[in-house]
C-alpha cells in the first residue's frame, strides 16, 4: 500500500470517532439550550446558544469585526517583525560567540517561563495605553523560543555541511547566508511559530485587560455593556481567529519540515 | 595512563570555562545595573518611570516587610493551589481517557488540541457571570490554565507506556483504580511532571492577570494598585517577587521531574 493509500485509510478511520466528537460538541450545544428555555440554567449568566450564533452577524457589522481584526492582525505582524530581526539575530549573536551561549542561554530559558504578561502595567507606564504597548508585550513573550531555537537550528547544522563550504573556501559570511542559515530555517521557523502563539495569546490577552485595540477590546466592551449573547459570541470568534492562525502556522511548519 | 591523560586536562579546561562563564554572567549583570541607574539618573524619560536601584531596593525591603504582602500573597497561593488541584486531576483524568481510547482521542482530542494555545484571559467576563468577582472566578481562571497543558500532557505520556506493562496488569486482573495507580501513574510520571509544571506556569498567569483585571485581594492586586497610584518603585519591588517565585518554582518542579528521570534510569 502506497503512503497516500495508507494515509488515506487512517483518516478514513477516523472520520466516525470524529463525527461523533462533533455530534457530542452539538448535543452538549443543545443541551444547554433546552436547560436554559427549561429555567434549569439562568439566562442572565448563560444565554441561549441561538441567540450568540445569532448575536454574531450583529456584532460583525455593528461592531466592526474586519476592522478589529485588522488591528490584532497589525500587532502580531509588528511582533513577528521584531521578533524575526531581534529574535534571530540575538540567537545568532549567542551562536557566533560561545561564551556568551553559555553564560545566557540558561537565563533566557528562564525568561520563557516567566510570565511576562505580568509586565503591562510597566510598559503601559512606558509606552502609554497604546498598541506600542501590546506590540512590545507579543514581542517580549515570543522572544525565548525564537532565540533558543535560532540557536538550537545553527548548532544543528550538520558538519559535512560546514566541511563543504570549507573545502570551497567560503568566507564567514558566505558561510553564513549559504550553508548555515539555509540549514537551520525550518527549525528557526519552529522557534518564530512558537514565538508567534506566544505574541498572539498575549497580545489578545493584553488589548483585553487594557481595553485597548482589536478583538481583546471587543470582548471586554461587550462584556462591560453586559451583552452576553455579544460577549460569548466575541469569545467564540477570538478561540475561532486563534484556532485558524495556529492551524495555519502549523501546516506552514509542517511544509517547511517535510520530514518531520 | 594514556587515557587518563586526556580527562587529566578536560579538567582544567572545564574549570576554567566555568570561570570565564561566571564572568561574563557578573559583567553582564553589572553592566545592566549600571546602565539602569545611569538611565534613573538621567532624566530622560519620566520622573520615577525607571527609578534608581536604591529606590527599588527600598520599596523591595519594605515590601518584604509588610504584613499584608504576606496576605495578599497567601490569597494568591491559595487560588492557585486550589486551581492547580482543581484543573490538574481534571486534565490528568481527562488525558488518561483520551490516552487510553483510540476511538475518544480520535474524537475529542482535537478540541483539546486546538483550544489549549487559546488566549484564555478572554474568557474572564464569562467567569466573572459563573463564580463572581472573589476568589471563585480567579480559581476558575487558574482551573481552564491548567487543564490543557495537564491533560495534552497525560495523553501524550498513557501512549507512550510499555505495552506489556498494560498487559502485565491486565493479566493480574487489576481493578480501573489499581491500574491508574499501580500501573498508569507511575510510568506516565515524567509527561505528568511536565504537564503539572506547564500547568502551574500557566495557572500562575491566569490567576494574577485576573487579579489585576478585577479583584481586591492578591499580588495581581497589588500590582494594579501600584500602577493606579503611580508607586513606580514598589511595582518594579512586586514585580520582581513575582518573577523570583515564578521561576523558582517552575525551576523547583522541573528539577523534580529530572530527579524522577535519574530515579527511573
Amino acid at each position: 500500500m502506497s503512503a497516500a493509500a495508507a494515509a488515506s485509510a487512517t483518516s478514513a478511520s477516523r472520520l466516525p470517532a470524529q463525527l461523533c466528537g462533533a455530534a457530542s460538541v452539538l448535543a452538549v450545544v443543545a443541551a444547554v439550550e433546552l436547560l436554559i428555555r427549561a429555567g434549569a440554567i439562568n439566562a442572565f449568566v448563560i444565554p441561549l446558544p441561538s441567540q450568540v450564533i445569532a448575536a454574531i452577524p450583529r456584532i460583525v457589522v455593528e461592531e466592526h469585526i474586519p476592522l478589529r481584526f485588522w488591528q490584532t492582525s497589525k500587532e502580531v505582524l509588528w511582533a513577528a517583525l521584531l521578533l524575526a530581526t531581534v529574535g534571530i539575530g540575538l540567537g545568532v549573536l549567542l551562536y557566533r560567540v560561545r561564551l556568551l551561549r553559555l553564560a545566557t542561554e540558561t537565563w533566557v530559558g528562564a525568561l520563557a517561563a516567566a510570565p511576562i504578561v505580568l509586565l503591562f502595567p510597566l510598559f503601559l507606564v512606558i509606552f502609554g495605553r497604546s498598541a506600542t504597548t501590546i506590540v512590545m508585550i507579543g514581542f517580549c513573550a515570543g522572544l525565548a523560543p525564537v532565540i533558543l531555537k535560532t540557536v538550537e537550528g545553527l548548532a544543528g547544522t550538520r558538519p559535512v555541511l560546514i566541511d563543504v563550504g570549507r573545502s570551497l573556501k567560503l568566507t564567514r559570511r558566505q558561510q553564513f547566508w549559504k550553508i548555515l542559515l539555509p540549514a537551520a530555517l525550518p527549525t528557526v521557523f519552529v522557534g518564530m511559530r512558537l514565538g508567534l502563539v506566544f505574541a498572539m495569546i498575549n497580545i489578545v490577552g493584553v488589548e483585553y485587560l487594557i481595553n485597548f485595540g482589536g478583538l481583546g477590546q471587543l470582548v471586554n466592551d461587550l462584556a462591560e455593556r453586559y451583552d452576553l449573547p455579544g460577549t460569548y459570541g466575541a469569545i467564540l470568534f477570538v478561540v475561532l481567529t486563534s484556532i485558524v492562525f495556529f492551524d495555519l502556522t502549523e501546516r506552514l511548519e509542517r511544509w517547511l519540515r517535510p520530514h518531520r | 595512563m594514556a587515557a587518563a591523560a586526556p580527562v587529566i586536562a578536560a579538567a582544567p579546561s572545564r574549570a576554567s570555562t566555568a570561570r570565564r562563564v561566571l564572568a561574563v554572567r557578573v559583567a553582564i549583570v553589572l553592566a545592566v545595573l549600571a546602565a539602569w541607574q545611569a538611565l534613573a539618573m538621567s532624566g530622560l524619560l519620566f520622573r520615577d518611570v525607571v527609578p534608581p536601584l536604591q529606590a527599588i531596593g527600598g520599596a523591595l525591603v519594605a515590601l518584604l516587610g509588610r504584613a499584608d504582602f504576606y496576605a495578599n500573597l497567601g490569597v494568591t497561593a491559595m487560588e492557585i493551589g486550589i486551581a492547580v488541584v482543581i484543573g490538574g486531576l481534571a486534565g490528568l483524568a481527562a488525558g488518561i481517557a483520551l490516552g487510553a481510547n483510540r476511538f475518544l482521542s480520535n474524537a475529542f482530542e482535537a478540541l483539546l488540541l486546538y483550544l489549549g494555545p487559546t488566549p484564555k484571559i478572554v474568557f474572564f467576563p464569562v467567569m466573572l457571570m459563573w463564580f463572581g468577582t472573589g476568589a471563585g472566578s480567579k480559581i476558575a481562571m487558574g482551573v481552564v490554565s491548567c487543564f490543557f497543558p495537564v491533560a495534552i500532557s497525560a495523553a501524550a505520556g498513557m501512549r507512550e507506556i510499555d505495552a506489556v506493562l498494560i498487559r502485565v496488569g491486565r493479566s493480574f486482573r487489576a481493578t480501573t483504580w489499581k491500574m491508574v495507580t499501580s500501573i498508569y501513574l507511575p510510568a506516565m510520571r515524567q509527561p505528568v511532571v511536565n504537564g503539572f509544571r506547564l500547568g502551574l506556569g500557566v495557572a500562575i498567569i491566569g490567576t494574577l492577570l485576573a487579579e489585576t483585571k478585577l479583584s481586591n485581594k492578591g499580588l495581581g492586586y497589588l500590582v494594579i494598585q501600584a500602577y493606579a497610584t503611580f508607586d513606580m518603585p514598589r511595582m518594579y519591588a512586586l514585580l520582581i517577587v513575582l518573577f523570583v517565585l515564578s521561576i523558582g518554582v517552575n525551576a523547583l518542579i522541573g528539577r523534580l521531574g529530572r530527579g524522577d528521570r535519574r530515579a527511573i534510569a
